[in-house]
């Protein structure tokens, strides 16, 4: 019953608010409904209406999936430096950062259902009543530690702040042992995606080793990129407290990323130009063009461009402790990490196909709308937790304001996240 | 060898997984075929020999022209080398080696509804295969066990033979160029 | 604490609802599916009473649909078999009727289209290149000068990729080495589609059309009956025709004899004698598929 009214507790937080942040619910609410008749199309008509084929037969779906398990992971991972450096707010930063990873990895499977052709048949893959293809099925290890994740991480943040609605010191021993094991979760959950595309020695765009590294460095470079605004939005609106120092020393770490990221790259790049096999053919199609197709063009050059100049605003310490030139790399960094796995990552993997011929694919409409709706209640999703966590945290809402008649006032108070 | 290196990797590969996770349930059959088990075969044993009564298809006559003696009964034969003044359709496209090779090299000059072998031997026209096997030996060789050629029927049982005639002409064997069937459409242009 | 009654009531009420909730999407939007054919289980743990059930099902619904007396079976490999297939690249001159074949005996949507063999034209000059090769090639005649073909379908690999990556394992490798899907249990991630190095695997993107006149009504559960939106197909070597002893359409179709068929198992199988007597090769070799699909050369 405890539980109940803390729920309920949490229920009456996202449902009080400024006009602005009815606004903000309003029109995410907006952007769902639009995107949604997108997919009722698709639901009604196939996959038809998206531009996916047999040659490219992953697209956009599984870009914006795979973009998102990085996100999930990396927000976690910033509780390492949290640590390391000693941060002050370190319960904060666990709280913020799982609540976007628990987020996240509600998108990634939202992206999976959307991508596979029978939704309705998701059931085949629960352990118990359907069949899961444990061990064999790289998939099924995915499935299976994105599971893990989100309740762990869902366990945790709502530990954390059931503890801080009822007003009771939370146990560390409880705490601790699940937050250190959510780090190598984390790194876990990315690896194995990494290696999901990596498994296919047919493709041999992703059949390289230095895939799941990538994967990794990408992600250290767009998760916290979030969260880096989310802290300044934070420090400004409530009485949560991170020093200037704290959110450069996360920049630096950006920068590291990106420094481990853009080497990785030339690595593969040296490696696939200057031995020429025909597998250049990949990353010729994703960087020039073959032919008459350059329609990726350029997606992929958007992205380098994006990330180089955000790698510049990192780097040079000047632009890096100017806010409106850090905030301006961060949201480069994170645009060009988005292009990178949504499009740039996926399909040259399949073009050409697996019998050398070429299909050029660019998302649909449809496509389009279906991420859409998942972003925007992903984003909805993040609000309500967000505005929870901000409200029992730094507003000390808790179990007294259910019961008394102050409550009220103090609610009305809450101010608008994001 | 490489076979088994994979193999080998693959159990590694399970029993590490095995100490994680307890439950695997495999259904692989595959380990019950491999290719190793084929095993070396004589082509010249008795099994292909026991072809020798082969049941083939009809030899595809255009029409009027068989039995030939319904014609050349009435004519007198003339055994030398010269250019024909009936068989248009055949002297027309006759390409088979042709500078040196003329009708009787294959048809009888007496036996009119005969074929006639090189040793002299006769050969009725539905064992017309024997005839071009003189030359293109290695072709009824394979021809015999089905892999030089079209046969249907079934795979472990009654097959039917289709003569080579059936598929080349004999006085102009080389196949012609035929149309293609549609190509499939572009998975682009489906879009459009 | 105090209500635990209460307590559970709720939940049971919010497990039926959304229970029924999905079960009523499952009847509503996503087109004539069934409660039965929503629950129904993975092909290999049926029992032969649920089986024969469901086919009975199947029979009425094309019969129905299609307007002719339909036949689904599920005839098992035999004992003793694995199939092989050879193909002779030094004949084949890429007339397409093995294409046209397949699609009819198979089944296959013509709109959208499928076709389980791409047959790829190259240039002689290069050898087998897939990077040059071309699907769409189409002159008055066939062969064309300086060019050979490459037909490819289903390689039914000794060591498959798409069955390993199959999260539900809606596909699977039958004894006689026949590579299947269960199109009621596939989920349609299309994974496999992904790890097939050759191609072979198919999507039903839309609902697949099949004109009523042009449907083959002899089909196999695990073959050729007709398929629903939203799962994977693939060439089975005719399962249907191949476990009644018949040859694959596409052998009998080919005009130059350039596609072979047999028992691996069987010494005296034109199969066997062409691995003993000509050189085959196979296609992406250093994959490790060990496909028992062989090119060779006949002369």
């Amino acid at each position: 019953m405890n539980f109940f009214r803390f729920v309920n507790g949490s229920f009456k937080i996202i449902t009080k608010g400024s006009a602005s942040y009815y606004a903000w619910v309003t029109f995410l609410i907006l952007l769902t409904v639009w995107g949604g008749f997108g997919y009722a199309n698709q639901l009604a008509h196939g996959l038809i209406v998206t531009h996916m084929r047999d040659s490219v037969s992953w697209g956009f779906y599984i870009g914006n999936f795979t973009f998102l398990v990085g996100v999930a992971a990396a927000s976690v991972m910033l509780v390492i430096p949290a640590y390391v450096y000693h941060w002050k707010p370190i319960k904060e930063i666990v709280i913020f950062g799982e609540l976007l990873a628990i987020c996240a990895v509600i998108m990634c499977l939202c992206f999976i259902v959307v991508d596979i052709g029978n939704p309705l048949r998701f059931w085949h893959m629960l352990p118990g009543i359907g069949i899961l293809n444990f061990p064999s099925s790289l998939l099924s290890w995915d499935f299976f530690v994105l599971n893990s994740y989100f309740i762990l991480n869902l366990i945790i943040v709502v530990y954390l702040l059931y503890c801080h609605f009822y007003k009771k010191e939370y146990k560390v021993s409880f705490v601790m042992p699940l937050v250190l094991f959510s780090i190598p979760l984390a790194i876990g959950i990315h690896t194995v995606t990494a290696f999901l595309f990596n498994a296919l020695p047919g493709r041999p765009f992703w059949n390289s080793a230095l895939l799941a590294p990538r994967f990794l460095a990408s992600a250290f470079c767009s998760g916290p990129a979030i969260l880096l605004i989310l802290f300044q939005i934070l420090r400004k609106i409530t009485k949560f407290e991170i020093k200037d120092e704290a959110i450069w020393t996360i920049a630096e770490l950006m920068v590291y990323a990106m420094f481990i990221y853009l080497f990785f790259t030339v690595a593969e790049l040296f490696k696939e130009f200057y031995s020429g096999t025909e597998n250049i053919l990949y990353w010729k199609y994703l960087l020039f063009g073959i032919g008459e197709n350059h329609e990726i063009v350029i997606y992929s050059w958007s992205s380098i461009a994006m990330g180089s100049i955000a790698f510049l605003l990192f780097l040079i310490p000047g632009t890096r402790k100017n806010f409106l030139t850090l905030n301006i790399g961060a949201v480069l960094i994170y645009g060009s990490v988005y292009i990178e796995k949504g499009i740039a990552l996926i399909v040259p993997g399949f073009t050409p196909d697996t019998l050398g011929q070429i299909y050029v694919y660019t998302p649909s409409i449809t496509e389009a709308r279906t991420a859409v709706m998942i972003f925007s209640s992903g984003f909805l999703l993040f609000t309500f937790l967000s505005k929870i966590a901000i409200a029992i945290v730094f507003e000390d809402y808790c179990i007294d304001d259910l019961s008394s008649k102050k409550r009220k006032e103090k609610v009305d108070k809450v101010p608008v996240t994001v | 060898m490489k076979y088994y290196l994979k193999t080998k990797f693959k159990i590694e590969y399970l029993l590490f997984l095995s100490v994680c996770f307890l439950i695997i349930r495999c259904n692989d059959t595959s380990e019950a075929y491999k290719p190793g088990q084929i095993q070396k075969i004589n082509p010249e044993s008795e099994s292909y020999l026991k072809h020798e009564e082969i049941a083939v298809s009809p030899p595809p006559f255009s029409d009027g022209v068989f039995p030939c003696n319904d014609c050349h009964a009435f004519r007198k034969p003339n055994p030398v080398r010269r250019k024909l003044e009936w068989h248009e359709d055949i002297t027309d496209i006759f390409n088979h080696d042709s500078e040196n090779r003329w009708c009787l090299d294959c048809h009888d000059l007496i036996k009119r509804d005969s074929l006639r072998l090189a040793s002299g031997k006769l050969l009725d026209f539905k064992e017309s295969h024997k005839l071009c096997g003189q030359c293109h030996g290695d072709k009824l060789r394979d021809w015999k066990v089905g892999v030089h050629g079209r046969r249907t029927g079934e795979w472990n049982g009654k097959k039917e033979y289709y003569l080579c005639v059936s598929c080349h002409n004999p006085h102009s064997p080389k196949f012609k160029p035929i149309k293609p069937e549609a190509p499939p459409f572009r998975e682009d242009e489906e879009i459009k | 604490m105090k209500k635990p009654v209460n307590y559970s009531g709720r939940r049971k009420f919010l497990k039926n609802l959304s229970l029924f909730a999905v079960g009523s999407l499952a009847l509503s939007g996503c087109g004539p599916v069934t409660m039965k054919e929503f629950l129904q289980k993975n092909f290999r743990t049926l029992s032969k009473k649920e089986k024969d059930e469901i086919i009975k099902d199947l029979e009425k619904k094309y019969t129905a649909k299609y307007g002719k007396e339909f036949h689904v079976t599920d005839e098992p490999a035999a004992d003793g078999v694995e199939f092989g297939y050879a193909l002779d690249l030094s004949r084949c001159v890429g007339c397409r009727r093995c294409v046209y074949a397949c699609v009819k005996e198979n089944n296959q949507s013509r709109d959208p289209q499928i076709h389980y063999i791409q047959v790829l034209q190259m240039e002689k000059e290069k050898g087998i290149d897939f990077a040059h090769s071309d699907v769409h090639y189409n002159p008055e005649l066939v062969p064309e000068e300086g060019y050979f073909y490459v037909p490819v379908q289903c390689q039914q690999c000794r060591n498959p990729q798409c069955t390993e990556v199959c999260p539900v394992k809606a596909t699977w490798q039958e004894p006689d080495g026949i590579v299947v899907v269960d199109y009621n249990w596939c989920i349609g991630c299309r994974y496999c589609m992904a790890a097939c190095p050759y191609g072979a695997r198919h999507f039903n993107w839309g609902e697949p059309t099949i004109p009523a006149d042009e449907v083959n009504p002899e089909t196999h559960y695990l073959g050729n009956r007709p398929r629903m939106k939203g799962v994977v197909e693939k060439c089975t070597f005719c399962i249907k025709r191949v476990r009644n002893g018949k040859y694959p359409a596409c052998v009998e179709i080919c005009p130059v004899g350039a596609r072979k068929f047999g028992n691996l198992l069987d010494p005296e199988s034109e199969i066997r004698y062409i691995l003993a007597n000509k050189r085959v090769l196979v296609l992406k070799q250093e994959l490790n598929t060990q496909p028992r699909f062989y090119y060779f050369f006949g002369v």
